[in-house]
């Protein structure tokens, strides 16, 4: 029985996968401002990356940020797993996935043919995208705590080919990220109606 | 409860609450008030911030001592990966570093050690000596594999009657450089008292006459030119501590 006096039409997104976006969001944003503010410390790219695009100051600062909001990034990303994994909607929502399938909505995308009517449902493109960036983001959890913590779990660090290329390995997670975003949010901005899906539900 | 149910309840319960606080939840409830928190460069730039990330700093000092297994060992390298020249790096440009005389110099101790006769640098010398090949991590993302000899510093502290039940080694520096470190790390197999840098007496800018090799902790942790060694249970801090890196700072 229902304790509520109405049930309103089901969600396109669920509460839950709504907050733990969002916080997941702005913990990334945190992660990839205050890194590229780490960066700078000691590049290993040419140059250094412009201020704007960085969160602490200085190195410092930076690593304060870095250090506190890995553990919102970490938590609520186990959080958003767990609910997903246990819940089957991730892989309702991403499965099934094959070359195929991304390269058919992929041209199709291209041509302008790629529907969005029934935001529920993920087509090729969105799944290898979202399915890629959870992948990703995990590998920079990981080479981070290989880089952080290089003796006291050194079997990351290892797996991970020792530090300096777990360094690497970190960075190029973080490019990897910030190329998602790009697609990502100029996607939600040409379909204004999945952005305010994503937000209120519907 | 289902998510519809969830939403509705939220809802319900922010109807009850005053405007402000409305607000103020439903925008956390969204999960938006920490996108905010980005946008207002008030917040990052406050107090506010300041004392969140002070409180998360002392909550990841914390994990960090839980997380320091006492007997887990720092990797050894080759000799042929050790990095020549290896790098400098001090809180002043390279040829500021304090000279210091070998034969009027001793180690002075303080604080919970037994016998506080100061040490001869002769005397350190002969200690019984160990040899590593271990990695030196910079807070600022670089690193470089070296080759370092001393005395351990355990034995060191064994030696003198330091109380290994202390909560702090501070370590003081001629160049007024300040540092500690947790009485674990201290008594780590591979914390080393160094006086030798790649088979040779440790250099001025490597941190003649000795350093403290740490291979555990950061760089910043690993402090030269010491020249006294206090064992104490008040938290002393250190140089870059106070401007705000973490104080545990372990690998
Ligand atoms: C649990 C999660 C994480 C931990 C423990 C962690 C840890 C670290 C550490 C220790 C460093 C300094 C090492 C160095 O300078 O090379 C670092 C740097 C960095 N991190 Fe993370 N990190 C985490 C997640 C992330 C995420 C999610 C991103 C981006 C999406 C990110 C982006 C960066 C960047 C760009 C740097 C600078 C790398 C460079 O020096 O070139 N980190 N991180
Ligand atoms: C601040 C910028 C962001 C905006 C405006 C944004 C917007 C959106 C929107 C509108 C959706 C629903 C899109 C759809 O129906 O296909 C969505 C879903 C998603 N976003 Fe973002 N997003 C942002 C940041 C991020 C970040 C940083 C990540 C990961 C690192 C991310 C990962 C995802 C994932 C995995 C989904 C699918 C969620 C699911 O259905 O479980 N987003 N995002």
């Amino acid at each position: 029985m229902s304790l509520l006096p109405s049930r309103p039409a089901a969600a396109i997104h669920p509460l839950a996968v709504r907050v733990s976006h969002w916080i997941n969001a702005a913990a990334t944003i945190v992660m990839i401002m205050s890194g590229l503010q780490i960066h700078n410390a000691h590049p290993i790219l040419p140059a250094p990356v412009p201020d704007a695009m960085t969160i602490g100051g200085w190195l410092g600062g930076a690593i304060r940020w870095h250090f506190a909001a890995m553990w919102v990034l970490a938590l609520n990303g186990a959080f958003y797993l767990v609910h997903g994994l246990s819940t089957g909607r991730l892989r309702r929502k991403l499965l099934p996935l094959s070359p195929a399938l991304v390269l058919r909505d992929l041209r199709r995308a291209l041509s302008g043919r790629l529907g969005h009517a029934d935001l529920s449902l993920y087509n090729g493109v969105q799944r290898f995208l979202y399915a890629g960036v959870i992948g990703v983001s995990a590998v920079a959890v990981l080479s981070g705590l290989a880089i952080w913590k290089p003796v006291q779990l050194g079997a990351v660090t290892a797996l991970m080919g020792d530090f300096d290329n777990a360094r690497l390995v970190h960075f190029a997670a973080m490019a990897a990220i910030v190329m998602f975003l790009a697609i990502h949010v100029s996607m939600s901005l040409i379909v204004p109606r999945s952005l305010k899906a994503m937000i209120s539900g519907r | 409860m289902t998510d519809n149910e969830t939403s509705y309840v939220l809802k319900l319960a922010a109807g009850r609450l005053a405007p402000p606080t409305r607000r103020l939840f439903l925008r956390r409830a969204l999960g938006l008030g920490s996108l905010a928190m980005l946008a207002g460069c008030d917040v990052t730039d406050g107090a506010t911030a300041e004392r969140a990330l002070d409180a998360m700093s002392d909550f990841n000092d914390r994990v960090q001592a839980w997380l320091f297994d006492p007997h887990r060992l720092a990797r050894e390298y080759p000799a042929a990966m050790i990095a020549r020249p290896f790098p400098f790096n001090a809180f002043y440009a390279r040829g500021a570093s304090p000279t210091v005389d070998p034969g009027g110099f001793t180690l002075e101790l303080t604080g919970r050690i037994g016998n506080k006769t100061p040490w001869t640098l002769e005397q350190l010398h002969a200690l019984p000596r160990e040899t590593q090949i271990t990695r030196h991590i910079c807070i600022e993302g670089w690193s470089a594999i070296g080759k370092w000899s001393g005395v351990r510093f355990s034995h060191f502290l064994g030696r003198v009657g330091a109380d290994p039940r202390a909560r702090y080694v501070t370590l003081r520096c001629e160049d007024n450089y300040v540092t500690s470190i947790d009485m674990a790390t201290a008594l780590h197999p591979q914390t080393q008292l160094t006086f030798w840098f790649d088979d040779q007496l440790l250099p001025r800018d490597y941190g003649f006459p000795m350093k403290l090799r740490v291979p555990t902790k950061l760089g910043f942790k690993n402090p030269k030119h010491v020249v006294s060694i206090e064992v104490g249970n008040d938290y002393s801090g250190g140089y870059w501590e106070t401007y705000g890196y973490n104080w545990f700072s372990g690998l």
